[in-house]
């Protein structure tokens, strides 16, 4: 009787110890992902940014490549002009926290984009209005663990999981492969509130841009669509440049 | 008056092939306007009747936030109802979605009704639970624009009611046949608490349909839209049909009636003998001026005898087999069943003959008026006046 008395005590100080060991790991684990986070966002959001980019958009009978130039400042200002091809061009997109206009030269009205709107495609492209709009930092409105380490393209890789700690996101979890040494993540994976993966992301082309690393290339698929997705290019970055205030300003769109 | 008629009928009797080319005339129009005005009620009559059965039930409770005619308002239009005070209600919520069949993305309304609901004809009592995904129910129009059969799997993807993504396989369990495109083409139906449990949204409704018509009240969130309201539409599409169609059998009696125009007017030109004649035996012009007239609009009355003989059978087999408009009929903004079937109201009867004879008569007597002013004598002698 007493023998089995010690063994069920013995048992419940080894799971009592084991499990404080797992709390502790993945506490330590959750504080490691959330500073890995802090790092990408470090790397990737910068206090201004004035961007050539090109978005190569690939329907099922062409690819269309439409050219813009963009002005950020934080993340809750943006200016875009389109530059090429010559229907696009003069477009204009202005975002100022979660209000977006788009003013179309061909028809010199101004309007502002709301509700199911937001959910469309921007050009036909795999990217909605609402995914360009998401300003909130990772770490603010996600939970991260890590879940393991894994090589792509050379490149060591941590496997971090996020998963949403508010309530109103678009992506109920993600998976984003972050480089062990540039903390730029290269790849990224948005599921489903039921666990279905719903687009990836591979970002590519990392090059040393004013002392940041930063990926050139991005490419977003949206796996339930067929096509290979769309790629967004970027041709010439400036970070933490002056950006004059009436950029971000309605009257700009018409200038 | 029964020697006018007498005289009249054995005029018209006379003039042999003249009286008939004109009574086929009038027959033919006659008999157009009561086929197009028939067609239009049938139309008007299968459209209301499918409409009440597939969408509007007897009125419905609106969310203040929905629009028909918007779909974005969809995203803010629902509200918790209390099933005490929804009694003789069906709720329906309605949630934007997209779908991806053939990795093709294809906006949807996304759709539920409960399970056992019997105010609309929506066949959800037929998606019973399916393994591994949410049966759901699809009319044909929507089925031949996604390329989807019964049984096909495919992917879902709606947002919650905070926003966030989601995604399901759905499983074709039900292809429905109606004549309402709104339920069909780019809907997904399926059960509410299907729906309930997928968005988070429990109790949740965008319209509630009324089994019986209910007094004009809105109350909290829901406001109320009477069965008339609803119907406003077909209402106005089938009026703006029937001006279209007037326009159409108006030229046709307009042929019609400037042969009895003429026909009377060479009558009492080259009549003015006889004329005279009726005057020398005792009968005043008028009444020469009424027996011309009567022989005008005796021409309507062979007609209403020739259309009987004719329209009787032949909208009699109209009505039961109906008319087919084929493929033009698949997609038209209001419900058009495959056939139509012509509907002959005793008042479209009626009113279409009164047409006929009282504007046949009506120009029959504008010639005729010219009795009055001959000189009897003159006209005994056949002089021209």
């Amino acid at each position: 009787m007493n023998t089995a008395r010690n063994f069920t005590g013995k048992m419940k100080k080894i799971i009592l110890l084991f499990s404080f060991l797992f709390l502790g790991i993945m506490s330590g684990q959750a504080q490691d992902a959330q500073i890995i986070l802090d790092k990408v966002d470090k790397n990737m959001v910068s206090k201004t940014e004035i961007t050539e980019s090109e978005m190569i958009i690939r329907g099922k009978r062409n690819v269309q490549t439409i050219g813009s130039k963009s002005y950020t400042e934080g993340n809750k200002k943006s200016f875009t002009e389109y530059l090429y091809p010559e229907r696009e061009r003069g477009t204009k997109m202005l975002k100022l926290e979660d209000r977006l206009w788009i003013y179309s030269p061909s028809t010199d009205r101004t309007i502002q984009l709301s509700g199911h709107m937001l959910r469309q495609s921007v050009m036909g492209s795999d990217l909605s209005y609402e995914d360009m709009m998401e300003d909130r930092k990772l770490k603010e409105i996600y939970d991260a663990i890590i879940l393991g380490e894994e090589t792509i393209d050379e490149r060591k890789t941590w496997i971090l999981e996020l998963t949403a700690s508010v309530e109103n996101v678009s992506y109920h979890k993600r998976k984003i492969w972050v480089d062990q040494e540039r903390f730029i993540p290269l790849k990224e994976e948005l599921f489903a509130k039921s666990g279905q993966l719903l687009k990836k992301t591979t970002l590519s082309d990392i090059s040393q841009i004013d002392g940041r690393w930063y990926p050139k290339k991005i490419n977003f698929k949206d796996v339930l669509k067929s096509g290979n997705g769309t790629d967004f290019i970027i041709k010439k970055i400036q970070f933490n440049p002056a950006i004059p205030a009436y950029i971000f300003t309605k009257a700009s769109l018409k200038k | 008056m029964k020697l006018s008629f007498q005289l009249a009928f054995r005029n018209l009797i006379g003039a042999g092939l003249r009286t008939w080319l004109i009574v086929g005339i009038l027959t033919f129009t006659f008999l157009v306007i009561l086929f197009y005005n028939g067609l239009l009620d049938g139309w008007n009559l299968q459209a209301k009747r499918d409409a009440i059965n597939w969408e509007f039930g007897y009125g419905q409770f609106q969310h203040k936030d929905y629009d028909p005619y918007d779909p974005f308002s969809l995203q803010n239009a629902h509200g918790v109802f209390d099933a005490r005070n929804a009694q003789g209600l069906t709720p329906l919520l309605m949630r934007p979605a997209s779908i991806f069949p053939n990795g093709r993305m294809l906006s949807v309304t996304l759709k539920g009704l409960p399970k056992n609901q019997r105010q609309l004809k929506i066949p959800v009592d037929r998606l019973d639970k399916q393994e591994g995904a949410i049966p759901v129910a699809i009319g044909k129009r929507m089925a031949k624009t996604a390329k989807l059969s019964l049984g096909d799997e495919i992917s879902l993807r709606w947002r919650d009611k905070n926003g966030t993504f989601d995604a399901e396989n759905v499983k074709v369990a039900a292809i429905f046949n109606t004549t309402i495109s709104t339920v069909d083409q780019g809907q997904i139906w399926m059960r509410l608490e299907d729906l309930w449990r997928i968005t988070g949204m429990n109790n949740e409704a965008t319209i509630m349909i009324a089994d019986q018509p209910m007094p004009d009240t809105s109350f909290k969130d829901w406001n109320y839209v009477n069965q008339e309201k609803l119907l406003q539409n077909i209402n106005n599409v089938i009026e703006i049909e029937r001006a279209s169609a007037r326009i159409i059998y108006f030229i046709l009696l307009a042929i019609a009636l400037l042969a009895i125009f003429d026909t009377q007017v060479l009558s009492v030109f080259r009549r003015q003998k006889e004329i005279g004649t009726y005057i020398a035996l005792g009968m005043t012009k008028n009444e020469v001026t009424g027996l011309f007239t009567l022989e005008g609009s005796m021409y309507s009355l062979f007609s209403m005898f020739l259309g009987t003989l004719i329209g009787v059978p032949l909208f009699g087999y109209l009505s039961q087999k109906g008319i087919s408009f084929g493929a033009f009929t698949a997609d038209m903004g209001i419900g058009m069943g495959d056939r139509i079937y012509p509907s002959f109201s005793p008042s479209l009867l009626v009113s279409s003959a009164l047409i006929v004879i009282i504007s046949a008569t009506i120009v029959s007597f504008i010639p005729a008026r010219k009795i009055v002013t001959m000189n009897p004598i003159d006209a005994l002698k056949g002089k021209l006046q």
